[in-house]
């Protein structure tokens, strides 16, 4: 990286299964509106937009950038519209902070949303195209059975799961902007609502939101001011083929390689002792051991262990995982990846409230799309780099 | 326009990079028998083949495209099996104009250690009716409802040229004359011809005052760029084609806010990428994205560039259009001039959204301007809290009842084309 970044505001909507107070413009500002907030900035202090969400079919709207420019206060502005699939809102901070860290830019205002109200994801998700199979089950359909083979890979107990569920959704029910709050979610619960793909019940699997996500992204002299910037340690984003014939759907290389390289940017060689909490993208229960082993948390094979004993719980587990409740609370699907991001960011500057973990001097931020083969991370810090 | 904010003091990059390769697919009206990544392999290898690389050398990989041409929800995915993303690539899409992810890609290469970038779009404007897919971009609750389509929205922005005098519909068949004897010399070109100004005036209308030969054929299409920073680009190719700046600007949506006989954020970004001082008058040739005859008018007078320039010699957008593609190429023509010595220095543009709206200007030189190392940001480019004020009204009232009117007129795929 050449110079410094640092994120400066950070802002989410509340999110909802239907926000129809609010039309898609509406969404992204109130979001984009708090992100300044939080910076102490106006629109006028920003230099450019980026913008990122997952396929345009999701709302109907074709390069909805175009017509959100004035609402995001892009007007005479640079703005770039990124879609890397279900990483999106991960890459596009990454782009965002990639003009800052080129030098080109002080102050970046980056949004990502999803209004899955206006449109239906699973039509979207299942337009017959020439040459490929149709995608008629939906993610989890697709998901299902590479969580299967972890499950026979690494002979994890069938509760596993559960557990997660259950873990996530009491995390989730401290935070004011998560879509399901279920404080009384309890294991018998999520084990007995309905199997939707075996091995993912209903209460397994992430919601449908309405929600947007905004930060401003800043250069290390724009940062000056700011009370508790959360400083980019390092960043990366890395991408495989969806199939061919030996592709390990459950440990993808891309997910390996790219925090290797996020680990090496930031100086981390043993990251369960030396990042103190982790945003990752679990929409699906099961996803939590598999990228506890894909991030180096775990070996291969043992990742469910430390979802067993607890580790990952922000009630005395010593790597807490989604404390935010995650993306099986809330998913605005083209913000999802941001949230991680910034849910990250608020650790580290001490802002994330009810559901703060003590002392974060470093945290990890994880999106993945696609067949689980787009990935985009960061790890941030409470130190300049 | 007093919205629109300013430029940059200069362009601030810390080191050179330039365009040492182009390929593009031949723009057709209609590919049946390949779908993407049939169409992008033979493009991209012959991109990366012409400087001696493979995908393994690229540090970074960067695509433009977008699902409304294909009718199907990531459509990128499957596309990037044409590079082939393994070992797993650093990557990134953009659901943009390629150009804009050749943006991305300059701009990764300044912050990166990375020397090297191969960026790519495909675009199939074929699969539907592309006319009315484009007012999908509209603001989706008050002006696509109206289905108001991209060719008379056109025609107001040409319309408005007419009415105030600042060109007639000869003009435009001037530009059209011009640029299908420029394709004539254009393997790549859709569309090409040796008819006179006068002969095209015999036209019919697609949309008043917009005659079939002002506006773009409908063709599906592809192309790959490559880049390279500093020394290597100088290693790859005798005279890399060198990137002296670049900067996009956005203005509003609303077409009823917009003065649509001027280009202002076309002029901004052309003045942040480095066009101020003399600078205009050194410009040998300039690949302008206007897809509308009327467009180029508009962008020559935005860019304030001499009579002297030589304006779309490959025929530009008029000739061959497969939308994401189009602004890539017009870098990757205007790029190709400087390499092949026809040409010292090349402004490229290119454009989204309805009436210009978005635009991005990309100055290329046989000579590396000077690297600013680590050295002075561009200032705040901010737009005014005006900006922001006029938010949640974009689509007046106005606007869209405009659009409606405009949006009676003809269903055909192409302009002109019986389908």
């Amino acid at each position: 990286m050449a110079e410094r970044c640092a994120v400066i505001g950070i802002g989410q909507t509340k999110h909802a299964s239907a926000r129809t107070d609010v039309s898609i413009a509406g969404l992204v500002r109130e979001a984009a509106l708090r992100a300044l907030d939080d910076a102490g900035l106006d629109w006028a202090d920003i230099d450019a937009v980026v913008i990122g969400k997952a396929p345009d079919m999701f709302e109907g709207v074709m390069m909805p950038e175009l017509y959100l420019a004035p609402a995001l206060g892009a007007v005479g502005k640079p703005m770039m519209r990124v879609h890397t699939a279900g990483s999106v809102g991960g890459s596009t901070v990454l782009v965002a902070a990639h003009l800052v860290t080129s030098g080109i830019h002080e102050r970046v205002l980056t949004v990502a949303f999803e209004k899955q109200s206006d449109s239906d994801a699973m039509w979207a998700l299942s337009v017959p195209q020439p040459f490929s199979p149709p995608l008629l089950a939906g993610a989890g359909g697709y998901f299902a059975p590479i969580i299967r083979a972890y499950i026979r890979r690494s002979g994890a107990p069938d509760h596993i799961g559960i557990a997660v569920a259950v873990k996530d959704r009491l995390h989730g029910s401290r935070n004011p902007y998560a879509h399901l709050h279920m404080p009384d979610i309890t294991f018998e619960s999520v084990r007995d609502s309905v199997m939707l793909w075996d091995p993912l019940r209903y209460l397994e699997t992430c919601p449908s939101s309405d929600g947007a996500a905004a930060m401003v992204l800043a250069s290390e002299q724009a940062a000056a001011s700011s009370p508790a910037p959360a400083w980019v340690h390092g960043m990366a984003m890395r991408s495989e083929p969806t199939m061919f014939a030996g592709r390990d759907q459950v440990n993808p290389r891309a997910g390996r390689d790219c925090v290797a390289d996020v680990y090496a940017q930031a100086g981390i060689t043993e990251p369960r002792r030396e990042i103190d909490v982790a945003e990752v993208y679990v929409p699906f229960s099961w996803y939590e051991p598999m990228w506890l082993e894909n991030l180096g948390f775990a070996a291969e094979g043992e990742g469910w262990k430390l979802t067993d004993s607890g580790a990952t719980s922000m009630d005395g587990g010593d790597i807490p995982w989604n404390c935010s409740g995650g993306v099986l609370c809330t998913n605005p699907i083209g913000a999802s990846g941001m949230l991680r991001f910034a849910e990250a960011a608020l650790q580290v500057r001490g802002l994330a409230g009810e559901h703060q973990v003590d002392g974060v001097r470093r945290a990890l931020g994880h999106a993945y799309g696609g067949g689980s083969q787009f990935f985009a991370m960061w790890v941030l810090g409470s130190e300049k780099p | 326009m007093s919205s629109m904010g300013r430029a940059g003091v200069a362009p601030a990059w810390r080191r050179p990079v330039a365009v040492v390769s182009f390929a593009q697919y031949p723009t057709c009206r209609r590919e049946e028998h390949r779908n993407e990544v049939e169409v992008l392999m033979p493009v991209v290898a012959e991109a990366l083949d012409a400087v001696g690389l493979t995908k393994d050398d690229m540090g970074f990989v960067c695509s433009g495209s977008s699902d409304y041409l294909v009718g199907a929800p990531f459509s990128f995915v499957m596309a990037l099996d044409a590079v082939g993303a393994w070992p797993p690539l650093r990557e990134s899409h953009v659901e943009m104009d390629g150009a804009f992810a050749l943006y991305e890609a300059w701009v990764m290469l300044q912050s990166e250690d990375i020397d090297t970038a191969l960026v790519y779009s495909f675009g199939r404007s074929s699969s539907g009716n592309i006319r009315r897919a484009l007012g999908l971009q509209l603001d989706p609750y008050t002006m696509a409802p109206l289905w108001p389509d991209s060719v008379s929205l056109a025609a107001l922005q040409a319309r408005v040229l007419v009415d105030r005098g600042i060109a007639s519909e000869d003009d435009f068949a001037e530009v059209a004359s011009r640029c299908l004897r420029n394709a004539t010399s254009n393997p790549n070109a859709q569309v090409s011809g040796t008819a006179s100004a006068g002969d095209l005036m015999r036209d019919a209308y697609v949309v008043e005052p917009l005659r079939r030969h002002a506006c773009p054929p409908v063709g599906d299409g592809a192309a790959a760029v490559v880049l390279a920073a500093g020394e290597r680009a100088s290693e790859l190719v005798e005279r890399p084609a060198w990137i002296t700046g670049m900067d996009h600007r956005v203005e509003t949506h609303a077409l009823g806010a917009r003065d649509l006989a001027d280009s202002p954020s076309t002029r901004l970004a052309a003045q942040a990428a480095g066009l101020v001082g003399g600078v205009a008058s050194k410009i040998d040739l300039a690949e302008l994205h206007a897809p509308f005859a009327h467009q180029e008018l508009i962008l020559a007078r935005a860019l304030g560039l001499a009579d002297g320039v030589a304006l779309n010699p490959s025929g530009g957008a008029l000739v061959a259009n497969p939308l994401m593609v189009a602004g890539l190429a017009r870098i990757g023509e205007a790029a190709r001039r400087v390499m092949d010595g026809s040409a010292h220095t090349a402004l490229a543009h290119a454009t989204s959204g309805p009436c210009l709206q978005q635009n991005l200007v990309c100055l290329l030189s046989d000579q590396p301007g000077p690297a600013v190392l680590g050295g002075a940001r561009t200032a705040g480019t901010a737009g005014t809290g005006g900006t922001a004020g006029t938010a949640g009204t974009a689509g007046t009232g106005g606007t869209a009842g405009t659009a409606g009117t405009a949006g009676t007129a003809g269903t055909g795929g192409a302009p002109g084309e019986e389908s």
